[in-house]
């Protein structure tokens, strides 16, 4: 027992002996339930405790069979019973004297017979039928107190059987002339229509009745029943809409006898009920919610006192505004209404704004983007139910664009809060989310699991997922899905020498092994499972598979556990100079790509080149397509290049690049107000090609130039690249997201379409060429000769331009003429041919031919160049032009 | 919909257990040992409302008392904690200056007053006025009976 209870123990005797004030009956010192108490809180232990309970419990039993004991005494025992109980001893043996007391005591024994029935019963148990008469009689009782008590436990449990052997007595208690009874008629028909509605079905009328009680009370209880039936069914009940908006618009007028304020507020719960209901009834349906816009609009007003329960109205209000048909008024000053919350300093407010707005965005993201500030400090709140409904209202504002950024934020959550809970929870997220998953969840959560300082903390959570992976395996796996067993054979390679200690590593390495010997396990699995034992170091034989992959990878692992020398080479400790890319490079440099440039020295040529009229590409880059590659980079499919053998070889290469969100690549959005001029001049720095943050194809280069933003900011600066990623894609740009696909990324997938991997490398080791076309005037005839001397072609629909006075083709392209400066050589019908050339760039002085047909509502051009990457890139600015105009 | 309120100590200690769902015992148990480390366990200056399961939790400290209930996910918190008030508004009125003491011992006549509140879930009446009326009717029928048989 602690300082303070004894403390107020000690006081105690005085308090005692101030026996019975007037209504308050205070506790005599010598009554057994004092004793016991006193005795209880004496006590040192909970051993100590668990005795004098049993003791009390065996004098209790001993008492209540005894049929000397009195109802008097029987009352008092029973009180002694609820109080072993409640301290979580069962009393059992008491029950039936419970009810006994109950049928047989006097009405004040009577009283505490009912009471212990609700708190020892629930309305499952079967001695609850023993009970049936005894209501029955007090139901009929001309004692209104003992009508008051039946109803009472009538209306917290009753056996749902039996229900029509008391319907229609309670029935009658409708009409009762004392209000008190009438009420607790009404909750006990309401909880018999929750647990049995179609027994209480032929008694709406009846309802109907009480809704038009005059007394508010009853009218107030009867709106539980009412809320249930509409919610459950509104057609049927539209007609009650007006009498609702009536009641409402009287109680807000405050017509209320002054007995139902509530801290001045008339009938605060009245008033919230009847809010809940319209929202029901008003759903979907326009011309039900014009008849409630008047009154919702005078809640709203009528609620500006400073105090928690106008704010409930308010919370209410603003929810029944958004979930009728919407009014613009109404929303604007119920979106103002939310403001009020978010912004306000008192925590419990603040809670209830983001939920709001998490109910809001849902009809409107935009609704967000005033408190893109308040939702980031949010996220760092110190209270983690804060963040969590942050969480909760940026999930509902996800879109294409900022989903991996928002699935990175939760999972830091999740890891930050519950280290072992977030294991377990992930492993639930993956056996039932399973293959339906997006890819984005596993990668991330490897990420997770990888990243970070390899810390106390880190480890225990690896060693956690490793030890719950081995107890899955153990079990049954066949249900497991394939994605959450790759999952599993990942961490398994990569951290089960955490637990060589207690455990021989053979044991992980032959639950792996039964996972290959397995039927269901799919063979991009059996791959994962591979990388994993290859990882452990051991030699399965497994080369008989007639799938190449599998063959591959179990001939790679056998003849690397043979040769050790070999895999010190293919799968070296940690090779951080990339050399094995050496290869490529070479191959690009021969072919004619430009060498490497540092990330500085790209800045300089940037500026030396300022002259340029066209936009540098600074546009965006979806941070999905960085983040994945992380984890990737890890699987099986790389394993032959990248992968290390020891488990560690992960966090070196991880540290810099993931542990910051990577905000540099996203479009900066942001809409009404906020930072947009600021945000433009950091945005708008050109982003190379070669800076694709990937680790894998930007080897050589110091620590990336594009996450020094992050690094180097200040705070605040921080929040708001933070906000620009999270609310990228709301707002005006929403809807053109599509088309102006980031240049770089457009380009990637250009190459990747098109070619073998050696193409995609090249091409990313190329800074794009920096394209500045000049007409090329050439002769139809000539034009007609390189075209068909130039080997590089690509084929691609454009849009058309569409003015008033001119031919599609012809806008077309006098609007590329326009921006980009080409020379349209000839128009013949739906056909034009463009010639230009470049005046800068790898390709200097090379031409580009055009030639563009219209077919159906788009432009088919035909590019054709000398240089590989021209048509390309020309396409790419032709593509921007027209998408501009 | 309440589905129970609980009044501990800062100790933990149950002092009193209303539960308007039927709930099995064990679970019952479980929630218990959740809601007070859950609660016991929140830093100063956080909200007064938790998630557990699917329900809302709600809950707040009155003195050396915590007040805490679980609602359905569409009930109003702010109202919630309204409702926890005015019962212990009603606790005070009825005690005159109510303490940890009050409930302890007279922990039956906590049940009655919110049994005059709260029935099945719902608030049944929000009239501090007319709680009290029902109380008091009750009580004096109790001295009423009881005094004759004192004398």
């Amino acid at each position: 027992m602690s300082d303070v209870v004894e403390k107020t123990l000690s006081a105690l005797p005085s308090l005692l002996s101030l026996d019975s004030q007037a209504g308050a009956g205070k506790l005599s010192p010598s009554s057994k339930l004092g004793n016991l108490i006193k005795g209880i809180t004496e006590l040192t232990s909970k051993h100590e405790e668990e005795r004098l309970i049993k003791k009390e419990l065996e004098s209790i039993k001993e008492q209540v069979a005894s049929p000397n004991t009195t109802m008097r005494q029987m009352k008092e025992i029973m009180v002694r019973a609820i109080y072993c109980e409640m301290l979580g001893y069962q009393a059992s043996f008491s029950y039936i004297h419970a009810i006994k007391l109950a049928q047989q005591g006097s009405v004040l024994e009577k009283r505490v017979g009912y009471l212990a029935v609700s708190l020892f019963l629930n309305e499952t148990d079967e001695f609850l039928l023993l009970l049936v008469n005894t209501v029955l009689k007090d139901l009929q009782s001309t004692n209104l107190i003992e009508v008051c008590m039946a109803l009472t436990v009538v209306s917290q449990m009753f056996p749902k059987d039996m229900i029509p052997a008391i319907l229609p007595v309670v029935e009658e208690k409708l009409t009762h002339p004392k209000e008190i009874i009438r009420r607790k008629a009404v909750l006990a028909l309401y909880k018999f229509y929750l647990i049995a509605p179609n027994q209480v079905q032929h008694i709406h009328s009846k309802f109907r009745k009480a809704l038009c009680d005059k007394d508010p009370g009853v009218m107030t209880a009867s709106l539980h029943i009412y809320l249930q039936l509409i919610k459950e069914n509104p057609e049927s009940y539209k007609d009650l809409t007006g009498s609702m908006v009536t009641i409402l618009r009287q109680v807000v007028g405050g017509k209320l006898p002054l007995d139902f304020n509530y801290h001045s507020v008339p009938a605060p719960w009245l008033q919230i009920q009847l809010l809940r209901i319209l929202a029901y009834l008003g759903k979907e349906d326009q011309g039900t919610s014009e008849m409630m816009y008047d009154v919702l609009e005078e809640s709203l007003r009528r609620a500006e006192m400073n105090h928690n329960i106008t704010y409930a109205i308010l919370f209410e209000c603003v929810k029944t505004i958004y979930t009728v048909h919407p009014k613009s008024q109404l929303l604007e000053k119920a979106a103002e209404c939310i403001g009020n919350f978010v912004l306000s300093p008192k925590i419990n407010l603040k809670y209830l704004g983001l939920k709001a707005l998490t109910y809001v965005v849902q009809q409107d993201a935009n609704l967000a983007l005033p408190h893109q500030m308040t939702i980031i400090e949010c996220l760092d709140h110190s209270d983690v139910i804060i963040k969590r409904e942050t969480l909760e209202l940026l999930f509902r504002i996800t879109n294409a664009q900022n989903v991996t950024v928002i699935v990175e934020k939760m999972l830091e959550f999740l890891r930050l809060t519950y280290n072992v809970w977030f294991i377990q929870t992930m492993n639930s997220v993956f056996s039932l989310g399973g293959d339906v998953m997006q890819p984005d969840i596993p990668n991330n959560f490897l990420r997770l699991l990888a990243e970070g300082v390899d810390n106390v903390e880190d480890r225990q959570l690896r060693l956690f997922a490793v030890d719950s992976y081995v107890s899955l395996l153990q079990g049954e796996t066949a249900k497991l899905p394939q994605r959450f067993l790759q999952v599993i054979s990942w961490v398994l390679g990569e951290y089960s020498y955490l637990r060589e200690e207690e455990s021989d590593p053979g044991s992980v390495m032959r639950l792996l092994a039964r996972l290959l010997d397995q039927r269901h396990t799919s063979t991009e699995t059996r791959s994962w499972v591979l990388g994993a034992m290859t990882k452990l170091c051991s030699s399965p034989v497994y080369s008989g598979s007639l799938n190449t992959v599998l063959r591959q990878k179990a001939q790679e692992l056998m003849i690397l556990s043979q040769d050790t020398k070999l895999r010190a080479r293919v799968l070296p400790a940690e090779d951080s100079s990339l050399s094995f890319l050496d290869g490529y490079v070479s191959e690009a440099l021969a072919a004619g790509a430009a060498p490497y440039k540092s990330p500085h020295q790209r800045q300089e040529d940037l500026v030396q080149e300022k002259a340029l009229s066209l936009e540098p590409y600074g546009l965006s880059l979806p941070v999905s397509l960085s983040s994945c590659s992380i984890t990737d980079r890890r699987s099986p499919t790389l394993l032959s290049m990248s992968s290390g053998l020891s488990g560690n070889s992960t966090e070196l290469s991880h540290q810099e690049g993931s542990t910051t969100l990577k905000l540099e690549g996203v479009k900066r959005v942001w809409g009404k107000d906020g930072y947009l001029a600021q945000q433009q001049s950091a945005g708008e720095t050109p982003t190379p090609l070669v800076e694709l943050p990937s680790p894998l194809l930007s080897p050589q280069s110091p620590p990336s130039q594009t996450q020094k933003p992050s690094s180097g900011l200040e705070p605040d600066q921080e929040k708001r690249q933070l906000a620009s990623s999270l609310f990228v894609g709301l707002g005006s740009h929403n809807s053109v997201c599509l088309v102006r696909f980031p240049s770089t990324v457009w380009l990637f997938i250009k190459h990747c379409q098109s070619a073998n991997q050696s193409n995609v490398v090249k091409a990313l080791f190329k800074p794009l060429p920096l394209l500045l076309p000049v007409p090329l005037t050439v002769s139809t005839g000539d034009y007609g000769k390189m075209w068909l001397s130039f080997s590089h072609d690509l084929k691609q629909n454009l849009q058309l331009v569409t003015t008033e006075h001119q031919e599609p083709l012809t806008a077309t392209l006098d609007a590329l003429k326009g921006k980009l400066h080409l020379h349209v050589v000839d128009i013949i019908g739906s056909e034009g041919i463009v010639a230009c050339r470049l005046l800068q760039g790898p390709g200097q002085g090379q031409p580009c031919l055009l030639h563009c047909r219209v077919h159906a509502d788009s432009l088919a051009v035909w590019l054709r160049s000398p240089v590989p990457e021209l048509p390309d890139s020309l396409l790419y600015h032709c593509q921007k032009a027209l998408t501009e105009t | 919909m309440m589905h129970f309120l609980l009044l501990f100590s800062r100790q933990g200690k149950l002092r009193l257990q209303k539960w308007f769902t039927p709930i099995p015992e064990r679970e019952k148990k479980k929630i218990v040992r959740d809601m007070t480390t859950m609660v016991l366990g929140r830093k100063p200056r956080s909200c007064n409302f938790l998630h557990w399961k699917d329900l809302k939790i709600v809950y707040k400290k009155y003195a050396s008392l915590y007040f805490c209930c679980g609602l359905d996910a569409e009930e109003n918190e702010l109202l919630a904690l309204e409702v926890l008030h005015r019962y212990v508004e009603l606790l005070d009125k009825y005690f005159g200056n109510v303490c940890e003491l009050d409930i302890i011992f007279n922990f039956e006549k906590a049940y009655f007053i919110l049994d005059e509140f709260l029935l099945g879930g719902e608030v049944q009446e929000t009239s501090k006025q007319v709680v009290s009326r029902s109380i008091e009717a009750s009580d004096m029928l109790q001295e009423v009976s009881e005094r004759p048989r004192s004398r």
